[in-house]
């Protein structure tokens, strides 16, 4: 009769544990839906900051996003990838290998400010020459820094997955292991591979720590020129513009930065989406 | 025809063979036990050779000493020789990659590529640059391993949608599009119902006039169906892998040398 009891209490308690979660979530979105769905307009998402809240966008910050994110994947999914194929399937088994995994494993919780001041001593100052300083440049690479590690860890992961019979299969027929890996473990990893990449990314997209480090801009009033010299210029994202309106005392801002949540979530939800879909996709392959 | 027979119809008398792979004082190491002892084998030129014996006793590891598969098995060691057209396959200059295109392989459970039937068998020609006209080939390779009928309408669809018994005989069409001139199988039919490992049984027996086949079974009517030589495997008192006896299937069953083998064939081993 008591352990039914301490059952159904231990439920109960599971159920609320889990609804916490959920509560949390639904009324952090319906505040943020409450104040931003009005202000969120067409014009907002055209329009550069301004000094009255009514007039401001957020497109220099939507535009900055959107290039450290593709800028940042360009980077750290190559190197990523390379780095995942090399532990899986060249790396002897020794104590260094084992070294790198462990550092490798680590690094993935590294706190990203942590990143952010390695990414000004070494992007911002030692490197000013090529990134240009306070550059968009330089808040990718740190930012790809920072998603590597996770990159690394979901591409062996998704490169182990794959049986160890195609493998042998390829060998059999007398293929070097370079094309084992780029004909048979690759494309039956990709799918595995990119859903991990697009994770960390998103994860990526919403900080601002770091990139408040290296010294991203808070007001940018106009666009990045179409030219190489876009990679130098001052940026600003999402979160931080996010970030400065909330710390304004005028309502009209919050509403701003409220508006400006809702695109930024928008951009996440479809990158989870994107995710799943690929991890979907993969599973069906794999039947 | 051979299929209700106990005993194979033709066999070749021991002296008419001319090997074509000669195992000379092989063993085997995984880490620190010894899989096989002292193995001398003979595998003749264009002949099956049946390698018979309980699970466990070294079978699988002993074939695919012959392609260096065992390659791939951190720890894997081993001492003697494996001559392939008289040449050491061990040697230092040997490039494995051609080894393995002259020697292949189809493994215990099929592991077609996860990509079309037709990418399947024509994926080995690709990766040596083949030139030629890779339809053909496909199509050529789908007849020995006599899928053709079955395949032929639907070459570009997944090699997943196929049963296990095709995918196996499509895994056989992808090694010998490669034109081996050795064909190993490990257990080939372990997975299959007793329909389509009869498929295989036959198949076996047509392309052995073009390919040496080797093939491992721990099935003793599989081995008497379809061999033309067997060799009998069995772990001595340390568990170590010895080659007990080989000789034509013929005499194997009916006249064998070692009581060991005896046993094993009439069922009382054990």
């Amino acid at each position: 009769m008591k352990g039914k009891w301490l059952d159904e209490t231990f439920r109960a308690f599971a159920f609320f544990s889990t609804l916490i979660g959920i509560l949390v979530l639904c009324l952090l979105l319906a505040d943020v839906l409450k104040d931003g769905l009005p202000r969120l307009s067409w014009k907002f998402i055209t329009s550069f900051p301004s000094r009255r809240a009514e007039e401001a966008g957020i497109l220099p910050a939507l535009v900055g996003s959107a290039m450290l994110l593709v800028l940042t994947a360009l980077f750290a999914f190559p190197v990523g990838v390379a780095a995942g194929i090399y532990l899986e399937e060249y790396a002897p088994d020794n104590p260094f290998t084992r070294f790198i995994e462990l550092n490798i494993a680590n690094l993935a919780g590294v706190p990203s400010i942590i990143y952010g001041l390695l990414g000004l001593e070494i992007f911002v100052r030692a490197m000013r020459g090529i990134t240009g300083g306070r550059s968009i440049l330089s808040g990718a690479l740190t930012m790809a820094l920072l998603v590597l590690p996770v990159i690394i860890v979901s591409s062996r992961e998704a490169i182990r997955a794959v049986p160890k019979s195609i493998r042998e299969a390829g060998y059999a027929l007398g293929a070097t292991k370079w094309q084992v890996v780029r004909d048979q473990v690759l494309p039956v990893a990709m799918p595995g591979i990119l859903t991990g990449t697009i994770l960390a990314l998103s994860r990526a997209i919403g900080e601002s720590a770091p990139l408040i480090t290296i010294g991203a801009l808070t007001f940018i009033a106009f666009l990045p020129p179409l030219s190489l010299k876009a990679l130098q210029s001052p940026f600003t994202v999402l979160p931080i513009q996010i970030f400065n309106w909330v710390s304004r005392p005028q309502e009209a801002f919050q509403a701003n930065a409220a508006a400006a949540i809702i695109v930024l979530l928008l951009l996440l939800l479809s990158m989870n989406a994107a995710a799943i879909y690929l991890r979907n996709r993969f599973q069906q392959r794999l039947e | 025809m051979f299929r209700n027979q106990t005993l194979p119809p033709v066999d070749p008398l021991p002296e008419a063979y001319e090997p074509i792979v000669k195992i000379r004082n092989l063993s085997v190491w995984y880490g620190e036990r010894q899989i096989l002892g002292d193995i001398n084998l003979d595998i003749p030129r264009n002949r099956i050779t049946a390698i018979m014996g309980p699970s466990g006793c070294g079978k699988s590891t002993l074939i695919r000493c012959l392609n260096r598969m065992n390659d791939l098995i951190p720890g894997a060691r081993i001492e003697g020789q494996v001559l392939f057209n008289d040449q050491n396959i061990y040697a230092p200059e040997v490039d494995v990659t051609e080894l393995r295109r002259r020697i292949g392989m189809v493994f215990q459970k099929p592991n077609p590529f996860p990509k079309s039937i037709y990418e399947n068998v024509a994926w080995g020609l690709r990766i040596r640059g083949f030139k030629g006209n890779l339809d053909e080939v496909v199509e050529r390779a789908l007849m020995q391993a006599a899928l053709w009928d079955e395949v032929k309408d639907k070459l570009h669809t997944s090699a997943l949608n196929l049963s296990g018994g095709q995918q196996q005989r499509l895994c056989i069409a992808r090694a010998l599009a490669v034109d081996p001139e050795v064909l190993l199988l490990d257990e080939p039919a372990s997975a299959l119902d007793p329909i389509a490992t009869l498929k295989i049984e036959e198949l076996l027996r047509e392309i052995s006039e073009n390919y040496t086949i080797v093939i491992v079974t721990h099935n003793i009517q599989q081995a008497a169906r379809i061999s033309h030589y067997t060799a009998f495997i069995m772990w001595d008192e340390n568990r170590i892998g010895r080659l007990v006896e080989w000789g034509p299937t013929r005499d194997i069953f009916t006249n064998p040398k070692n009581k060991c083998t005896e046993d094993y064939i009439t069922g009382r081993f054990g």
